[in-house]
């Protein structure tokens, strides 16, 4: 029991920085322009193509650097002609601008790379157990994951809390009129929120791509996920953004892990009364719903606290 | 005046070569998944049917016409997969062929049922080559239906026929997908073995999603957990590659008891654990099965398409097809589906299968096999790996054989 434990621990942190490297992007674009971003996992998803691509031309390590600084250049650009442009047309007209983008981008991706997995393979330098606990590998690949993870998010923290460029980009997020008026290019702030956190977004893709699968529809299976992650923690926190991801990878990851149901909570149903819908809801374990506990938990913090755990507006 | 002319002309003269060329041509619907979780084992199977229509093509067709195979992408979805279906039909294709998902399978089975009802004089045939959920030959079979992969039931019951007999399994775990073929597959397993070994204590008993994780590895930490010395499973494509996969990268050391093992991915996942000869498989055939007719397609279809011959039910009923059409002297699907009824037909493995009239069900020979290290008369390895099938346990076509509940309605 203990070594599931350890290993679900292990397995729910890792899936957990996975989805604050994304999310921390994603929350911090909607705080600043009052956008959803709905291409963002699709930025994940060109970060583990590009990743694919440029491992095979120019090794793993190069690729590891080029390809999140490619994906942040793409969304620089993205912010600059696309966003900007629409931005005097309001909300709307910039939530279809990335809503189109995400089908857009999925086209083009399975245009070039097609559509089934790529062989994404994990470098040979990473390739073995980095430990065995209770007899169980832990591959130095996870390992490494979850270094670079919680690198940038220390680094991230360091840059908004403690430097010039933070206090700025911190005082757009509240006030942005006025730090226009002090002089700051708040536009030229917005690009490069974006382009960052495009960028950000673009890394998960390169280091996730090798340990998950990559393929033109991997964007659509992780989108989701991203946006209860955010609401979750509330929205444009970036505190609430960490702990939500953490949250929702560990709930994931034990999920799958428990086996109870309410059969075995209760004793199972009179066996006369044959098989129904009711014996299906009855038999169904923890582990079998485990991909819509997340959504729940959505639902019931939007009943219960509708800004999230650490929003400080109603969304 | 002249120049619209010859315009006129470059556009409508290949339309009419078309039209002229169909009326020669077999079209098969080929609809299975070419994107998602289930594409790695789709393609391959597009390429392999696309091998036979060509093979066959080489040698004058069938009565004389030429076979085209025609991909569908149904995203392993029951209603995307009715309309790629409508679409086929819509474009002159008679004859349908799928495989992945036993939910798709039973959703094209009641339409194709339906849509023969109601269109008289357009019938279409279902051909089935790896959907082996027992309902499609049972509860809900249907007579324009014909299935040439051993349903879930029948392996089983091999399987649990070899397991009862290796004593050093004590606790098994079951992983399947969470749809209706999984759910077979868990169920027959647990009534199998419980009649055989009552010994045996099942572990764990797990249903996944379909074709929607993509790490594993939560799973293996959990089978690791219940202290399993074997792992029965039907898991499929993407599913069952990188089930193996995450059981490689924790070093999860069970033996394997799966019907799909040797999928895109499986192979390389098992030679990096070192699972030497501890995952075994159950399929109609095998490349290494000794069978001269079969090891010679099967270097001729590995040095042109790229991959193993994983379906060689695909070879088996596209023979049939071709054996059937020539008995009927017809390509009409209502003749070729009353020729294909009780035909006896020499697989490609070697020994005489039957499609049963009852319930069209196909019955072969069907083998074991354990994957690793290779013997000398053993020359086909599996994804570079080195390592490859070996023969474990034959079951000849007669003690392949079991009972069906269909009953069928005749046209």
């Amino acid at each position: 029991m203990l070594e599931l434990i350890v290993i679900s621990t292990l397995n729910g942190v890792l899936f957990g920085m996975l989805l604050f490297l994304l999310s921390s992007g994603l929350t911090v674009i909607f705080s600043m322009m009052g956008v959803l971003n709905f291409a963002h996992a699709s930025f994940y998803m060109l970060g583990a193509f590009f990743g694919f691509q440029l491992t095979k031309w120019i090794g793993f390590w190069p690729a590891l650097v080029l390809a999140p600084l490619l994906v942040g250049a793409i969304g620089m650009a993205v912010e600059r002609y696309g966003l900007r442009n629409t931005h005097k047309h309001g909300h709307v007209a910039e939530l279809l601008l990335t809503f189109g983008l995400a089908f857009a981008i999925e086209e083009i991706v399975s245009m070039i790379w097609g559509k089934s997995p790529v062989d994404y393979r994990v470098p040979a330098l990473l390739d073995f157990p980095a430990f065995t606990i209770f007899s169980t590998n832990y591959p130095a690949y996870k390992l490494f994951m979850l270094a670079v993870s919680i690198v940038i998010f220390i680094a991230l923290l360091i840059v908004l809390k403690r430097t010039r460029v933070g206090l700025i980009v911190q005082a757009a997020l509240t006030h942005p009129h006025m730090v226009g008026h002090l002089g700051h290019n708040v536009g030229r702030v917005f690009m490069a929120v974006f382009g960052v956190g495009s960028a950000l977004a673009g890394l998960a893709g390169v280091i996730a791509g090798p340990a998950l699968v990559t393929q033109s529809d991997m964007a659509a299976a992780l989108g989701p996920i991203l946006f209860v992650v955010i609401v979750f923690g509330g929205l444009g926190s970036l505190p609430g953004a960490f702990i939500a991801s953490l949250v929702i990878g560990l709930v994931q990851t034990f999920a799958v892990a428990l086996d109870g149901s309410l059969a075995s909570a209760f004793g199972p149903l009179d066996p006369s009364a044959g098989p129904s819908v009711l014996t299906d809801i009855w038999n169904v374990t923890i582990a079998q719903v485990a991909p819509i506990v997340p959504y729940l938990l959505l639902v019931i913090i939007l009943i219960v606290r509708p800004m999230g755990l650490m929003g400080t507006r109603e969304s | 005046m002249m120049r619209k002319l010859t315009l006129a002309i470059a556009v409508i003269a290949p339309m009419l070569g078309q039209a002229a060329s169909a009326e020669d041509t077999i079209k098969i619907g080929y609809i299975d998944p070419l994107s998602g979780g289930g594409a790695s084992v789709g393609e391959g199977g597009l390429k392999t049917f696309q091998y036979l229509a060509e093979e066959m093509n080489a040698k004058g067709g069938i009565l004389g016409k030429k076979i085209e195979i025609v991909g569908l992408d149904n995203k392993t979805n029951p209603q995307e997969s009715l309309v790629q279906a409508q679409k086929a039909i819509d474009s002159g294709v008679r004859f349908i062929t799928q495989g992945n998902g036993s939910s798709v399978a039973a959703a094209l089975s009641d339409f194709v049922t339906k849509n023969n009802t109601r269109n008289p004089g357009k019938e279409v045939l279902y051909f089935n080559y790896a959907a082996v959920d027992p309902s499609l030959t049972n509860d809900k079979c249907s007579y324009w239906h014909f299935r040439w992969d051993a349903g879930s039931d029948i392996k089983m019951e091999a399987l649990t026929n070899y397991m009862k007999d290796t004593p050093s399994i004590k606790k098994v775990y079951l992983i399947n997908q969470d749809y209706s073929f999984g759910q077979s597959v868990r169920t027959d397993a647990r009534k199998m073995l419980g009649a055989k070994r009552p010994d045996i204590q099942i572990v764990g008993d797990e249903l996944h999603p379909l074709l929607k994780v993509t790490d594993f590895s939560p799973y293996i930490a959990k089978i690791k957990a219940s202290g399993a010395d074997s792992v029965v499973t039907g898991n499929w494509g993407q599913d069952i590659a990188l089930l193996l996969k995450a059981a490689a990268d924790a070093g999860l050391k069970v033996n394997w008891y799966t019907y799909y093992a040797g999928g895109a991915g499986g192979p390389t996942a098992i030679k990096q654990t070192g699972l030497d000869h501890q995952v075994f498989q159950i399929t109609e055939g095998f490349a290494n099965s000794g069978n001269q007719a079969a090891m010679d397609f099967e270097k001729a279809f590995r040095a042109k398409v790229g991959i193993s011959l994983w379906y060689p039910r695909a070879v088996n009923e596209m023979r049939m097809f071709k054996a059937a059409a020539e008995k009927a002297n017809s390509v009409d699907p209502v003749k070729v589906a009353a020729a294909l009824e009780d035909l006896k037909f020499e697989v490609l493995d070697g020994g005489q299968g039957l499609m049963r009239k009852d319930d069209h069900q196909f019955f072969q020979p069907i083998y074991i096999s354990s994957f690793g290290k290779l013997a000398a008369n053993e020359p086909f390895d599996e994804e570079n790996t080195g390592w490859g099938w070996h023969m474990v346990s034959k079951v000849d076509t007669a003690q392949a054989m079991v009972s069906t509940t269909c009953k069928m309605a005749r046209p």
